[in-house]
């Protein structure tokens, strides 16, 4: 009955009265917007829905293919689609195409780079100060992450693994979550543990709550070896023997651990325990924040009781599905990304406060800077290269190395750190800034290192042109750079600069190729 | 040494290409948010003893011959002196420089020379750190240079604004150290690239070359009309700040605030007397970032570690120092701004008194940091003086040894910077802006005797 009666409720949805959606005379805007909505039959939507409804807030419409395309690509492989790609999709019929696409996606190779940068950033890897890990053991644990991507790693899994390793920096990759810490006590360690695995901030915490928590992580040992930068993370059992750990849990439930055992193995019982809402929360939240830009509770590492979540059932649902799923981060990424209420446009039908908390239009951002330096590199057929020279002995990454797939924090570029890259100092999402600056306009306007890459690129030389740029190059630019079709008005505009007189031949498609990588359809996942 | 600036798209991240951090609504950016734990990390400037307003460090990369410059000695002998034996009186009763410093040698009310620079240190990284950072590396902290505390002091924090960063350098990297240290990228040099004595200064990011000004406005209108999202979007918050930087970039590109870069401005015979070269003009680029009012500019010349061929090289070289710099002082003074200007000219060390003759130097000079010069002149240092004495053949200090934290501590005084200040720490500790007392650096006190 229950199941009839949403199927119905949906239905009344879809149809256009029950929203007064954007007006239809928006010519530009139908490149993001499609017409009606395409509602999957997705159980996230509903609950987003009862918030608007209670509310009175109107979404937006359905974002269109070519938004979808880009969105996700961007948004679950942090690379751009070729320009054949782009061409396939958006001239598939397939009413399924979407749900394909995403399927598609989630089983690329660069899914593995993307999520481990991301997690990275979470994990603090980088062989620098504050940090130090030492270069080694920063690429051995970012081989680790990606690897445990790679084979779909349950997220407990994933978290206990972390939480009980032990053993070398270089051969046991795991231990070095003892290690990208900026203080190596218990209290930082279990500053560390909260806020990577429960989404929390626990430095504002009462003094006597942490350090109840931090009695799991005070039988942690470091050691070194005759290895140059070697260091074994281990339990020290022997003093533990002399001195027992009485934890108390986050939740004030309190524990004598018994003198031979790791007391972080009970920590890891604890969170990873079946009814414990913790982790399942922080992970469904920071899930949901990663693909939609904007978490249930916001900011996704800010979890506290006077930070509420801003749709409790939805988060409840999404938490009792990555259990119920065995938490299976990329069935949830599946979830999540199937449902309407991710395809929603950017295009804001209300502009009331509360609307963006609701999730009531898709919430643009600017590009994440590996994501943005790795899409002028796949656009233009150049590479960056990336090195460092401290510590010695120097680190080269190969050529062609994507951003993406950096291994270390500490291995960055100038174009890297001016448009954000996190340093990874800390762990917190908001090290990462996507804010767009002056700077990084005039780099993007006016440098020789862009200008190069489009003088350079041999894709653009090669798009065949009469004298000058026809309607199928620039087609075939918008399609390499945008991710869709050109509508009619827009082939005019470049067909008419490339007849203004100020540049000769190539030069307009050039001049068209900048402009788009200038603008902020390029700029912003939108 | 390898290049920082590699045209062919790979930029290493060694402090280039950092224009300008203000937001659109002024705020500033941090990458690196940890400052949390220091108390009081509002860097101040005590106003009471501003003398100086900006700095424009010429930065003889490679460390010069002391002997051959500032400090000739010519009783020495020709083994130490080589063929540079007739130094030159100056203006200045009882102050001698070298014989190929002619027109200094007429401005030496200006500045001061100090002849007891020492640290002792001979290795190029390590010297150029001691000397632009005022510590010894090597104590796990890696400290900011001059360039980088002053960037901090008087920088965007202090109510300096605009596109164009307050730490500059022309033209090329030095890439001995990090010059912004622990402090972060933010505080990094904007190095130009670009060679001010061409027909145009091709400035990183404010002029592209092969762009005329007609394309770069026809091309600005055209990704206006293509600008589909911004243009659907008129009233998004969110794409504010977008919409606002653009402004400022083009105000570089092509508004007035590129204008600064533009020597055609100058007048020609003004342009010939600084020497139409690569480093004599950006001495004048220099003068007018400081009336633009960039606290902080670095103009790095090169080609100074001259193990072979000194004398040939000193033979070219100094010539070029000469008029620029000879010229760039009087240019400030006559423009009223040396009183508020510091000038400092020197390397990381001086070069061995002895003349290698043998091979395979065949008459170089070695590093030699014991015992080294420096120029500084204006924003409140006297002119006209010698601070300190080398021995007789110019090779250890004889009395009043300076080192690098004093000559440093002495500017951030005439510069109203406090010195006892903490500098901000990403992880909170407690570094200062010059060492303190107790933390066992060499000093031989601040350079009191040529501070007015």
């Amino acid at each position: 009955m229950r199941r009839i009666a949403l199927i119905c409720g949906l239905f009344l949805l879809a149809s256009p009265a029950a929203f007064s959606g954007p007006s239809a005379a928006l010519g530009a805007a139908d490149v993001f917007q499609a017409p009606g909505y395409a509602w999957p039959i997705n159980r996230i939507d509903p609950f987003v829905v009862a918030k608007w409804r209670k509310s009175g807030i109107t979404p937006a419409a359905n974002c269109s293919d070519a938004v979808f395309l880009r969105r996700v690509y961007l948004g679950v492989i942090g690379t751009l689609p070729t320009s054949s790609e782009a061409r396939e999709f958006l001239l598939d019929d397939d009413p399924d195409k979407r749900r394909k696409l995403i399927d598609r996606l989630l089983d690329r190779p660069e899914f593995a780079d993307y999520w481990a940068m991301k997690w990275g950033d979470v994990l603090r890897v980088k062989a620098e100060f504050p940090i130090i890990l030492w270069p080694n053991a920063a690429q051995a644990y970012t081989h680790w992450i990606r690897q445990s991507i790679r084979e779909n790693k349950p997220l407990d899994k994933f978290a206990r693994e972390l939480l009980t390793a032990g053993g070398s920096n270089f051969r046991m990759p795991p231990s070095n979550f003892y290690r990208a810490v900026q203080s190596k006590t218990p209290r930082g360690i279990a500053q560390a543990v909260a806020l990577t695995f429960m989404g929390t901030r626990a430095d504002k915490w009462p003094e006597q709550r942490l350090d109840g928590m931090a009695e799991f992580f005070s039988q942690v040992g470091y050691k070194s070896t005759g290895e140059w930068k070697e260091e074994i993370v281990f339990f020290n059992q022997a003093r533990a023997a002399t001195r027992p750990s009485h934890g108390v849990f986050p939740d004030g439930a309190e524990m004598d651990v018994p003198p031979g055992r790791d007391p972080r193995q009970a920590f890891a019982d604890w969170l990873l325990s079946p009814g414990n809402e913790w982790f399942a929360r922080a992970m469904a939240n920071r899930a949901w924040f990663w693909l939609m830009g904007r978490g249930i509770v916001q900011e996704p590492d800010d979890i506290r009781p006077d930070n509420p979540p801003s749709n409790p059932e939805l988060l409840k649902y999404l938490q009792g599905q990555l259990v119920a799923d065995h938490y299976d981060m990329k069935r949830l990424f599946r979830l999540i990304l199937n449902s309407q209420t991710y395809q929603l446009s950017c295009i804001r039908a209300d502009d009331k406060a509360s609307a963006e908390a609701q999730f009531a239009s898709y919430p643009i951002r600017r590009l994440e800077a590996e994501v943005f330096i790795d899409a002028l590199c796949q656009i233009t057929g150049s590479s960056e290269d990336y090195s460092t020279e401290t510590p010695e002995p120097y680190t080269f990454i190969p050529t062609g190395t994507r951003a993406i797939a950096l291994p270390d924090g500490s291995i960055s570029s100038a174009f890297l750190d001016m448009f954000g890259r996190p340093p990874r100092d800390t762990g917190m999402q908001s090290e990462r800034n996507n804010l767009a600056t002056p700077d990084q306009r005039l780099h993007l306007l006016n440098s020789n290192h862009i200008r190069r890459k489009l003088e350079q690129s041999k894709w653009l030389q090669s798009v065949p042109m009469d004298n000058g740029p026809s309607p199928a190059a620039i087609t075939e630019v918008y399609l390499t750079i945008l991710s869709r079709f050109p509508t009619e008005n827009e082939i005019q505009i470049a067909m008419r600069y490339s007849e203004s007189g100020v540049v000769q031949g190539r030069e307009a498609l050039v001049d068209l190729a900048w402009a788009l990588l200038n603008s902020a359809e390029f700029a912003y996942q939108h | 040494m390898n290049a920082m600036l590699d045209f062919d798209g790979s930029i290493s991240r060694r402090g280039i290409l950092r224009l300008g951090l203000i937001g659109a609504a002024g705020a500033l950016l941090t990458n690196r948010l940890a400052w949390a734990s220091a108390p009081s990390t509002q860097p101040t400037v005590i106003a009471t003893k501003l003398r100086a307003k900006s700095v424009i460090q010429i930065w003889l990369s490679g460390g010069p011959s002391h002997v051959d410059t500032f400090d000739p000695k010519p009783e020495a002998g020709r083994d130490y002196c080589g063929p540079l034996d007739k130094p030159v009186q100056t203006n200045v009763p009882g102050i001698r420089i070298s014989e190929l410093l002619p027109l200094l040698a007429k401005q030496a009310d200006k500045y001061s020379l100090i002849r007891s620079m020492t640290h002792g240190n001979n290795g190029h990284e390590t010297a150029a750190y001691w000397v632009q950072t005022g510590r010894e590396p090597g104590n796990g902290q890696v400290y900011p240079g001059v360039g980088a505390v002053v960037s901090l002091f008087k920088g965007y924090t202090a109510g300096y604004s605009g596109l164009i960063p307050p730490y500059i350098v022309l033209t090329t990297p030095q890439g001995r150290f990090s010059e912004a240290g622990f402090l972060g990228s933010k505080y990094s040099p904007f190095v130009t690239g670009g060679d001010p004595a061409q027909q145009r200064f091709a400035v990183e990011g404010v002029v592209a070359q092969g762009i005329t000004d007609e394309r770069q406005q026809a091309r600005r209108d055209l990704l206006h009309a293509v600008d589909t999202l911004n243009n659907t979007l008129p009233d998004d918050p969110r794409l504010i700040p977008w919409r606002n930087s653009e402004k400022q970039a083009y105000d570089l590109i092509l508004g007035d605030g590129g204008k600064v870069f533009d020597l055609s401005q100058e007048k020609d015979a003004l342009r010939t007397s600084y020497g139409r070269t690569s480093f004599g003009q950006s001495c004048l680029a220099a003068r007018r970032l400081v009336e633009h009012g960039v606290p902080y500019i670095t103009i790095n010349n090169e080609g100074w570690d001259t193990h072979k061929q000194n004398f040939e090289t000193m033979r070219r070289k100094l010539p070029e120092l000469d008029k620029a710099l000879s010229t760039l002082l009087s240019d400030l003074s006559d423009r009223g701004l040396l009183d508020s200007t510091i000038v400092w000219c020197g390397g990381e060390f001086g070069r061995t008194p002895k003349v290698q003759w043998e091979a395979p130097w065949n008459g170089g000079r070695g590093h030699w940091g014991p015992c080294f010069s420096m120029l500084v002149a204006g924003g409140g240092f006297k002119g006209g003086q010698v601070v300190g004495e080398s021995d007789a053949k110019g090779e250890q200090v004889k009395t009043r040894p300076v080192f690098p934290c004093d000559l440093i501590g002495s500017m951030y005084e005439l510069l109203g910077i406090d010195t006892n200040a903490r500098l901000p720490h990403p992880q909170g500790l407690e570094v200062y802006v010059t060492p303190r007392p107790d933390e066992g650096v060499k000093t031989g006190g601040r350079l009191k005797e040529i501070m007015s």
